[in-house]
C-alpha cells in the first residue's frame, strides 16, 4: 500500500471529528472520499497534510510511519494537495507560481529564463501550452487547477489529494481534468478525490470510502456499488428501528390541526426552482436531499434571508410579507441556521443574552427586557431544554455544540413562533443531545407550532416528520407522507432520476 | 455597577499610577485652588483639555463596538467648527449656530454609515474618504481663512465655567454619562454588541444591523461635531487646516486604552473616558515635568506602549502562568520538606 492510515482519531473542543478511521490508498488508484458536511473528510485530509496534529493512530507512507507537522513537510514527504479554491498566488506569473520556493538561481539571483523553461517543461505533460509569463489570475479556474496539480505532482509525486476540484468547473473542463487524473493514475500516483458529485465519483474512482459522523462507514470498489447503496451509506440508515418511533400523527388531537401557512411558487434563479409548500398546524415537515441539492436554499427563501424571485406567502388572514428576516420574524417565523457558529450564536455574549436577542430585537431597542425578565427567561429555557452551563452569564462560545444549539432553539422558542425552520439541528452534536433535540421537536409541535426540519440524517427525518419533501438538483422532486416515509423510500427518491 | 467598575479597574490603576508619576516630577500637579471665579490647577486643566478627545472617544467607542472604526472624526470637528464659525459670523443666533454645526456632524455620520452599512465598504476605507475630503469641505466653508468671531455666548462653550468648573469638562462628562445611560438603560448596548460580534447571526435573529451601523456612525459624527464646537469656541475661531488634526488617532487610542477591543463586541464608555484622561495626563504631565518639548512625542509613545503591554491579554496569561508556577514550586518545596 502506498498510503495506509490506521485508527486515526482527532478531537476538537466538544466534538470528536474523527474516531478510529482507517483508510488505504494504493499506487495507481483514484480513491473517492465521501461524506456529508461534518462527516470528517476535511479533518482527515488536514491530518494527512500536516495542517492538524492527530490525537491517535498512524499514517504510513510507503510503509514508513510519518507525522508531518506542516503542509510543507507533507509535500516534501510526497503528499500534495489541490484545493477547490486554488492555493496559489494569482498576482504572480504562472512560472513564478510553478517554481515558487525552489526558483532556479544563478549567482544568487532568480534565473528568469531557466524558470520559464522549467515551468514550460512542467506543464508540457498536461498538454497545456500557455504563456507562463502572464499572471496566474489571468487564467480560468480550470487552468489554474491544472497548474496547481502540476506543481503538486512535481513537488510531491506520490499522493495527490484533490479537494472538491470540480466544484467550479463546467462539463468540458471536468473532462479535461479527468483526462489528466487518468494519466497520473497510469503513472502510478495515488489520488484521493473528494467531491459531492456522485456521477463524477462513479466516472473516475476505483474505490470509495464513506465517512459519517467522524467514523469510517465503508470502503468498497466503485464497480460493486450502486447509487442507492452509496447514498444510504452517506446518509445512514443503520438504525432502522428508529422508524418504529414514527410519529402517530393521525392519532394526534384534531383541535390543533388545520392549515397554517401557504407558500406558492417560492423560488430564485440559480438557487432553487419555484416550489409550493403548504404548512399545517403542528406539522413537522422534513426536507431531505444531498448537500448542495437546494435544501438550505429553500429554507433561506422561506425566511427571507434571500428574496424570492416570485411567489407569495399567505395565512388565513391573507398575504404575509417575508422578504427579510425581520419581516419573517414579524410573521411568526423562526430560523435556526445550518452553520451554528457562523450564523447562529453570538459567541462572546452570554447564554442569557443569546436567548433573549431575537425577542429584544422584535420588541425594539427602546423597550429593554428587564433584567428580571431576562433572568426568568434564561432560567426557564435552561431548565426546559436542559442546557448544561455553569451559569446563564457564561459566554455561549464556551459551551459544547449541542448546548449551543439548544440555546439557539431557546432563542426562537422564547418568541413562540408559529413556524420554526431548523437547518441541520443535530449536526456535530453528541448522541445524547441529539436525542433530546429530536424529542423537543416532537414536544413543541403539540402546541400547534409547525416545524420544518432539514437534515442529512434520514432516521431523524423518519422519526420526527409527518411529511418528507425530497430535494434533488435544485428541485423539490417528491413528497412522502405518513406510512410511506422510510429511509429506503427517501434514499430511492434521492438516487433515482425518475421520481419513485 | 460593581461589575462595570471591576472592568475598568486596570484603567483606573494606570491613571492613578500616571498621576503619581507626574506628581513625582512636578509636586504641584495635584494642587487645586479657587481663585474666586474658577478652580485652577493642572488637574483642572487636564479635565478641560481632554474634552475634545473624550467627546470623540464616546462616539468612537460605539463605532469600534460594531467592529468598525471612524477615521473621519478629526475632519468632522473641522467641518463642524467651520460651519459654527460661519453661522455665528453671518449673524445666526447661538441656538441656530449650534443646531447647524451638529447637523453637519450628523450628516457626515450618515454618509459614513451609508458607505459602511449599505454599500459594504470596509469602515477604515469608507471613513478615510471623508477624512481626506472633509478638510477641503471645511476650507471651502471658511474660504481658506481662519474664521474668527467675537460672540461671548459661543466662546463660553469653550472657555466658560459653571460653579467654577470649566464648561467643556461638564459637556464631555454629561455626554459620556448620557450616552452610557442610553446604551445600558435601553437595549441599544446589547444590539450594538451583538452586531459587532456577529452581524450575520444578529441579522438572522431580527436585529436591524443596517440601521444600528448607520446610527453608530451618526452618533460618532454628532460627538465629533460637539468636539469641533468646543475647539472652535475655545480659540474663538475656525481653523480648517488644524482643528482636530490627528485627533482621530488619539480618540482611537483612548478607546483602546480603555480596554475596548478593535474586534468589536463588549464595550465600555467609562473605560474610554479614562483612556482620554490618561492621554491628556501624559500630554500635560510631560510639559509640566519640565522635559524639553522635543521629547514629548517620544515619551508619550513610550508610555502608551507600556500601558498597552501591561493591559495585553497575552501578558495577563503570562502573569497567571507565573503565579501558578511560583505557587507550584512553593507546594513542591513544602512537600519535599515534609518528606525529609
Amino acid at each position: 500500500m502506498l498510503l495506509s492510515i490506521t485508527s486515526l482519531s482527532k478531537s476538537f473542543v466538544g466534538t470528536k471529528a474523527l474516531q478510529g478511521v482507517d483508510f488505504e490508498l494504493a499506487a495507481g488508484e483514484v480513491h473517492a472520499l465521501l461524506g456529508e458536511n461534518g462527516a470528517g473528510k476535511s479533518t482527515l485530509i488536514k491530518c494527512m497534510t500536516g495542517a492538524y496534529k492527530r490525537d491517535a493512530g498512524e499514517i504510513r507512507l510507503d510503509g514508513v510511519s510519518i507525522d508531518p507537522s506542516s503542509t510543507a513537510e507533507a509535500q516534501a514527504l510526497g503528499i500534495g494537495t489541490v484545493y477547490q479554491e486554488v492555493n496559489l498566488l494569482p498576482n504572480l506569473t504562472v512560472a513564478q507560481n510553478l517554481t515558487f520556493g525552489r526558483e532556479p538561481r544563478r549567482f544568487g539571483f532568480v534565473d528568469a529564463r531557466a524558470q520559464r523553461t522549467q515551468a514550460r517543461a512542467m506543464l508540457e505533460p498536461y498538454g497545456l501550452d500557455i504563456d507562463v509569463d502572464r499572471d496566474l489570475g489571468a487564467y480560468s479556474v480550470a487552468i489554474r487547477q491544472i497548474i496547481a496539480i502540476a506543481r503538486a505532482v512535481a513537488l510531491s509525486g506520490k499522493v495527490l489529494i484533490l479537494d472538491e476540484p470540480t466544484a467550479s468547473l463546467d462539463a468540458a473542463e471536468v473532462r479535461m481534468l479527468f483526462t489528466i487524473v487518468r494519466k497520473l493514475r497510469a503513472e502510478g500516483l495515488g489520488i484521493i478525490f473528494v467531491s459531492h458529485f456522485l456521477d463524477q465519483v462513479f466516472a473516475i474512482c476505483d474505490r470509495v470510502t464513506v465517512l459519517r459522523n467522524g467514523r469510517k462507514i465503508v470502503t468498497e470498489k466503485t464497480a460493486d456499488l450502486d447509487r442507492v447503496r452509496l447514498i444510504s451509506h452517506m446518509l445512514g440508515r443503520d438504525l432502522e428501528e428508529a422508524a418504529h418511533e414514527h410519529r402517530k400523527h393521525t392519532e394526534a388531537g384534531d383541535d390543533q390541526r388545520g392549515p397554517l401557512l401557504t407558500f406558492e411558487a417560492i423560488g430564485r434563479a440559480g438557487m432553487i426552482e419555484p416550489f409550493d409548500l403548504a404548512v399545517g398546524k403542528g406539522e413537522v415537515i422534513g426536507l431531505a436531499g444531498l448537500l448542495g441539492s437546494g435544501r438550505t436554499e429553500s429554507a433561506e427563501l422561506l425566511f427571507g434571508v434571500r428574496t424570492s424571485d416570485s411567489g407569495s406567502a399567505s395565512d388565513q388572514h391573507g398575504r404575509i410579507a417575508h422578504g427579510s428576516p425581520r419581516e419573517a420574524i414579524a410573521a411568526g417565523f423562526g430560523f435556526a441556521p445550518e452553520d451554528r457558529k457562523v450564523d447562529g450564536i453570538i459567541a462572546e455574549l452570554s447564554v442569557r443574552e443569546n436567548i433573549i436577542l431575537a425577542l429584544q430585537a422584535k420588541r425594539g431597542w427602546m423597550s429593554k427586557i428587564s433584567r428580571q425578565e431576562q433572568d426568568a427567561l434564561a432560567e426557564r429555557y435552561i431548565g426546559r431544554l436542559d442546557i448544561r452551563t455553569s451559569s446563564a452569564d457564561k459566554p455561549i462560545g464556551e459551551l459544547s455544540g449541542g448546548n449551543q444549539q439548544k440555546v439557539v432553539l431557546a432563542r426562537w422558542l422564547a418568541m413562540n413562533p408559529r413556524f420554526l425552520i431548523l437547518d441541520e439541528p443535530t449536526r456535530g452534536i453528541d448522541v445524547g443531545a441529539h436525542a433530546e433535540i429530536v424529542r423537543l421537536i416532537q414536544e413543541i409541535t403539540k402546541t400547534g407550532m409547525a416545524v420544518l426540519v432539514i437534515s442529512s440524517e434520514l432516521e431523524e427525518l423518519v422519526a420526527v416528520c409527518d411529511r418528507v419533501i425530497v430535494v434533488r438538483d435544485r428541485r423539490h422532486v417528491t413528497e412522502l407522507a405518513g406510512a410511506d416515509i422510510s429511509t429506503d423510500a427517501i434514499v430511492r427518491a434521492i438516487a433515482q432520476p425518475e421520481a419513485a | 455597577m460593581r461589575r462595570s467598575l471591576q472592568r475598568i479597574t486596570p484603567q483606573l490603576l494606570t491613571l492613578a499610577a500616571l498621576v503619581a508619576l507626574v506628581t513625582l516630577f512636578f509636586p504641584n500637579f495635584i494642587s487645586i485652588s479657587y481663585d474666586g471665579t474658577r478652580f485652577v490647577g493642572p488637574i483642572v486643566d487636564v479635565l478641560k483639555r481632554s474634552a475634545p478627545v473624550a467627546l470623540l472617544a464616546v462616539g468612537m467607542t460605539l463605532v469600534i463596538a460594531t467592529r468598525g472604526i471612524d477615521l473621519s472624526v478629526g475632519t468632522v470637528m473641522a467641518i463642524a467648527g467651520a460651519v459654527a464659525a460661519y453661522a455665528i459670523t453671518s449673524g445666526f443666533g447661538l441656538p441656530a449656530t449650534l443646531a447647524l454645526a451638529l447637523l453637519a456632524g450628523l450628516a457626515a455620520g450618515l454618509w459614513n454609515g451609508c458607505l459602511v452599512a449599505l454599500i459594504g465598504i470596509q469602515p477604515i476605507v469608507a471613513t478615510l474618504i471623508l477624512m481626506t475630503a472633509g478638510r477641503g469641505i471645511a476650507q471651502l466653508i471658511t474660504e481658506g481663512r481662519i474664521l474668527t468671531f467675537s460672540n461671548n455666548d459661543f466662546a463660553f462653550i469653550g472657555s466658560g465655567t459653571v460653579y467654577g468648573i470649566p464648561f467643556p469638562t461638564i459637556l464631555w462628562l454629561a455626554t459620556a454619562i448620557l450616552v452610557a445611560a442610553l446604551m445600558r438603560r435601553t437595549a441599544l448596548g446589547l444590539l450594538i454588541e451583538a452586531t459587532g460580534i456577529n452581524r450575520a447571526a444578529s441579522a438572522l435573529a431580527g436585529v436591524n444591523a443596517t440601521v444600528i451601523l448607520i446610527a453608530v456612525y451618526m452618533a460618532s459624527g454628532f460627538c465629533a461635531a460637539l468636539a469641533g464646537i468646543v475647539a472652535t469656541a475655545d480659540i474663538r475661531g475656525a481653523d480648517a487646516n488644524n482643528a482636530g488634526l490627528w485627533l482621530e488617532l488619539d480618540a482611537i487610542l483612548a478607546v483602546v486604552i480603555g480596554g475596548n477591543s478593535l474586534l468589536g463586541g463588549r464595550f465600555s464608555i467609562a473605560g474610554a473616558m479614562i483612556g482620554a484622561l490618561i492621554i491628556q495626563t501624559i500630554n500635560t504631565g510631560i510639559v509640566l515635568a519640565g522635559f524639553p518639548s522635543e521629547y514629548n512625542l517620544v515619551i508619550k509613545a513610550g508610555l502608551v506602549l507600556v500601558i498597552l503591554v501591561m493591559q495585553s491579554p497575552n501578558l495577563s496569561a503570562d502573569w497567571f502562568y507565573l503565579k501558578t508556577l511560583i505557587s507550584e514550586q512553593r507546594t513542591a518545596r513544602a512537600e519535599r520538606k515534609e518528606a525529609s
